[in-house]
């Protein structure tokens, strides 16, 4: 760095502010520990593995391009960090070792890299390196461990029956009566899904840390889970205003989805009102996901659609310049 | 001689209709799923390109400028018509794999685009060399892609199982991973090129 880019000239006043890109990205990551706590304990040392093993892949994979590429090599920023936790939260516990080796590198590669880095993406890396896996190893990706079940190894390899159930919302999809699914258990983990998403608590204090330090604003999470609800509960399954909506909300990724995901710097709007309409968006395609389309779940399409139209929101949600009309 | 040894070369490499030019995707997304999809439609696609282009540079000075294009797409259509009746006699399996995208040479972009971009301005032997050359251009970046996508999207290359135990990634089998791949190799690409500038 020359000498004179290290100034900032620029007119008074200057605040200083003890916030960088790298310090926001650990609080993120700290916010998301409970989460996967919760997943380690509800599903298995398995969960443990698959999140290091996405970190670590994560981690190599950023410092492999950015010094082939001859870039500034940033790999401690928290930010490959962050993705390769990310996308571990998206995958079920049981799936072969090489599905998140190949689905950070996917992320970090193909999310990323190619585009030029961090900042410069265009859709949410830890979802593209999900959906590059459930389109690819659809067998794997939709497999999902029982909660609470003692580790069941018996000689040659899993007993896929005794230890996997559907998520809530694949029963759903295909008709099946929900059977002890409460409310209490959604709301603590006790069901089939992905290892970040299931413990709705954990999230919860995790977004409630965020909030706190104002990290991340209401606009986008909030707008999006509200428009799930009330578009599930107008279109319920016994005609207009009788939907399941706390069912809705409270399955899936809808949470982790909200709170961590969509409301990704690089990849949402700017301003608060882009935010909202981004946030209206992702509900929309979400609900209309779950209720119409071929996928039990379309939380991590329906970001990575907003994703792709964030820079039109962009453009016709500018603020006006002071002083100009 | 050196002058038809350049025209020939140049539409492998340097003015390659895939990777340079970027034409004619459309076959080239629906058809690349299988080395053996991909080495038919090269084949057929340099055929049109052949015939097209000798028979257009042939008629170039007595065509009405005004209704040039009706009457080079009549030239192609007719070499199409060939290539599928041909196509059809002798490997009905390879034209069912093909399907609709055989007829839809007609518009293939990379024919047109010789035809009105060169052919219409150049003698007989140059044309003969440039659709050769821009034929074999496509082929082999047709083989490249298809072979990349049925090796890593189906495990196999022409149909048999090279590695046990390898588990494919069904995307990109889908157009999508088409995309992908093509996306990855234009770059790939772009790269060297720059690399020698």
């Amino acid at each position: 760095m020359r000498m004179r880019d290290k100034f900032i000239v620029s007119v008074s006043p200057h605040l200083h502010k003890d916030e960088s890109v790298s310090k926001i990205m650990w609080m993120v990551v700290l916010s998301l520990i409970p989460a996967g706590a919760a997943g380690v304990f509800i599903f298995g040392r398995e969960a443990l593995g698959v999140i290091i093993l996405s970190i670590v892949c994560a981690l190599v994979t950023e410092l492999f391009l950015q010094v082939l590429t001859k870039r500034k090599v940033t790999v401690l920023d928290g930010s490959a960090f962050l993705t390769g936790l990310l996308l571990a939260y998206n995958l079920p516990a049981h799936v072969p070792f090489w599905i998140p080796i190949i689905g950070s590198f996917f992320a970090i590669a193909i999310g990323k890299q190619v585009f030029g880095g961090l900042g410069q993406n265009i859709f949410n890396p830890a979802l593209v390196g999900r959906v590059f896996l459930v389109a690819s190893w659809p067998k794997y990706m939709t497999i999902f461990t029982k909660p609470l079940t003692p580790p069941l190894c018996t000689g040659a390899g899993l007993n896929y029956d005794a230890v996997t159930s559907a998520t809530p919302l694949a029963l759903l999809k295909e008709g099946k009566i929900l059977e002890n699914v409460s409310y209490l258990n959604l709301f603590l983990g006790k069901r089939g899904g992905c290892i970040g998403e299931v413990c709705i608590l954990a999230l919860l204090i995790g977004a409630a840390f965020l909030f706190f330090k104002r990290y991340v604003s209401w606009h986008i999470p909030i707008t999006y889970i509200l428009t799930v609800g009330v578009f599930t509960y107008i279109f319920g399954p016994q005609g207009l205003f009788s939907g399941d909506w706390l069912f809705h909300i409270l399955s899936g990724g809808l949470i982790l989805g909200a709170f961590f995901m969509a409301t990704d710097y690089v990849t949402s709007p700017l301003t608060y009102k882009g935010q909202i309409i981004f946030g209206l968006g992702c509900g929309l395609l979400t609900a209309i996901i779950r209720l119409w389309g071929g996928y039990p779940e379309g939380v991590s399409y329906a970001i990575l659609m907003m994703n792709g139209a964030s820079p039109i929101i962009d453009r016709y949600t500018k603020n006006r310049i002071y002083g100009t009309k | 001689m050196r002058q038809f040894v350049r025209e020939f070369i140049r539409g492998i490499f340097k003015e390659n209709p895939t990777f340079v030019l970027v034409l004619g995707l459309c076959p080239t997304l629906a058809v690349s799923i299988s080395l053996i999809n991909g080495i038919g439609m090269g084949i057929a696609a340099t055929f049109v390109l052949l015939g097209s282009n000798i028979i257009i540079s042939l008629i170039r000075n007595f065509v009405p400028d005004r209704i040039r294009i009706p009457c080079f797409i009549v030239v192609i259509a007719t070499f199409v018509t060939i290539t599928e009746m041909t196509m059809k006699a002798y490997s009905p399996a390879l034209n069912r794999a093909l399907g609709i995208y055989v007829p839809l040479i007609v518009v293939n972009c990379i024919v047109l685009g010789r035809a009105e971009a060169y052919a219409q301005k150049n003698t007989v032997i140059n044309s003969l060399f440039d659709g050769l050359g821009m034929g074999l251009g496509f082929i082999w970046a047709l083989l490249l892609i298809s072979a990349i996508r049925e090796f890593l999207g189906a495990g196999k290359l022409l149909g048999y199982t090279l590695i046990k135990g390898f588990e494919p990634a069904f995307v990109l089998g889908m157009p999508s991973g088409a995309l992908l791949v093509i996306g990855l190799l234009l770059g790939f690409f772009n790269l060297l090129k720059n690399r020698k500038a």
